[in-house]
């Protein structure tokens, strides 16, 4: 499904990786793992097309686009939690109805929220709305950076759970964390750090 | 997505109405000055009264500029829309026309009054319109490249107006010359054809531009 090969990226004059190639397929969870500064961010972002200032292969066989999750929640401030969702929906061709988007943000713990302006939220829950979007939306590739910052035990544990059953189910997830996770049958990509 | 991207724009706009009365109010102050400042003279204020106006329009625009893709950058949404499998060029072309209903739109209607204040004819105050309502939207879809170059930069205000004031000079000088054409009783068909090429051509282009701006910002 996802085929690297030769990668190179530079950042302010320091090597990030070089000669980095891996493939994944659908059914694995790839964890991309490494120190501070190592470029796991910007790893994850250039498979998403969002960052192209790097030279090598990066090669997708899909007939969706990924759905990301960024360290920026891409909720906006003067937007309601639903017109938020209705509109991250949209991007990717999909559709949320009412009912569809207050029983996916009862699965992230924020029912009641739907009418709630995005400058209300917490970081947290910001997080939260943008997680909700993995409980709906019907890509088959998730990228995500970072996606248990900022959110409390009871959280992670259910996006963990949500995570292994999209791998189950032939789903791909690249994801970075520095906590400790409780999946099964992650493939680790270590990234050794800029030189 | 168009419409969408369109729709969202202005939602956010109007649920924060200094975005959008800022620059009107900036313009409506500039030119309601240039009487006190010059002295009420018929005859002087009609005769800079282009110029005056096409300035306060075009430095209104410039004001509103900067903030068109800040809070789409810093709150992530750029990274969705470029994630996504829409094409960025419409999601860039509605988020101008959104920005030029809520900021040029708005000018272009107020112009008439403010034209009558610098004692300007009934044929000026025609030309006045006409000139803006073809001028003000190259204003927008010229500024928006200028700010998607700039939207990754903490301090960007400066820079945008150095980058895209050069780009401002013709419609400033078509602009203005229509308006003095008319004013003098002449026929100004052939400058009302150049601004509306212009603005074919910026429609055209600019929003390329732009959008390749929002990916080299990200690529920071």
């Amino acid at each position: 499904m996802l085929n690297v090969a030769n990668l190179h990226c530079e950042r302010d004059q320091r090597v990030l990786f070089n000669n980095l190639a891996f493939e994944a397929s659908g059914g694995d969870i790839l964890q991309v793992e490494g120190p501070n500064g190592a470029g796991k961010s910007t790893l994850l972002k250039i498979l998403c097309g969002i960052y192209d200032d790097y030279e090598g292969d990066v090669e997708w066989q899909l007939e969706d686009y990924p759905l990301y999750l960024g360290h920026r929640a891409g909720i906006n401030d003067f937007l309601t939690v639903a017109e938020n969702l209705a509109w991250l929906a949209s991007l990717h061709d999909q559709s949320l109805n009412r009912s569809r988007i207050e029983a996916i943000l009862a699965q992230v713990d924020l029912g009641g929220y739907a009418d709630v302006p995005g400058s209300n939220l917490s970081e947290g829950q910001r997080k939260r709305v943008s997680l909700a979007r993995f409980y709906a939306f019907t890509n088959r590739v998730w990228i995500l950076d970072e996606p248990f910052s900022a959110i409390d035990v009871a959280g992670i544990e259910s996006f963990e759970n949500l995570i292994q059953t999209h791998g189950n189910n032939g789903g791909l997830v690249l994801l970075t964390s520095h906590q400790p996770l409780r999946l099964a049958n992650v493939r680790p990509l270590i990234l050794r750090g800029a030189h | 997505m168009f419409i969408a991207t369109t729709l969202r724009s202005m939602r956010i706009t109007f649920r924060q109405p200094s975005e959008f009365l800022n620059p009107l109010f900036f313009f409506v102050l500039v030119i309601a000055l240039f009487p006190l400042g010059v002295g009420p003279s018929e005859k002087t204020l009609a005769l800079i009264a282009p110029g005056v106006i096409w300035v306060a329009a075009l430095l209104a625009t410039l004001l509103s500029m900067e903030s068109l893709f800040r809070s789409d950058f810093d709150d992530g949404s750029l990274d969705q829309m470029l994630v996504a499998p829409r094409s960025m060029l419409l999601m860039v072309t509605g988020k101008v026309v959104a920005h030029w209903i809520a900021t040029g739109l708005p000018l272009v209607l107020i112009s008439p009054v403010l034209g009558l204040m610098l004692s300007v004819d009934e044929a000026g105050i025609k030309a006045i319109l006409i000139s803006l309502l073809l001028g003000t939207p190259i204003l927008s879809l010229l500024g928006a490249v200028g700010a998607s170059l700039t939207v990754g930069l903490k301090k960007g205000g400066v820079l945008i107006a150095l980058l895209i004031i050069p780009l401002y000079v013709p419609v400033l000088i078509l602009g203005t010359s229509l308006i003095q054409t008319a004013q003098f009783g002449g026929d100004y068909d052939g400058h009302m054809l150049w601004m509306m090429a212009l603005l074919a051509l910026t429609i055209g282009t600019a929003p390329i531009a732009t959008a390749g701006g929002i990916k080299v910002s990200l690529s920071k």
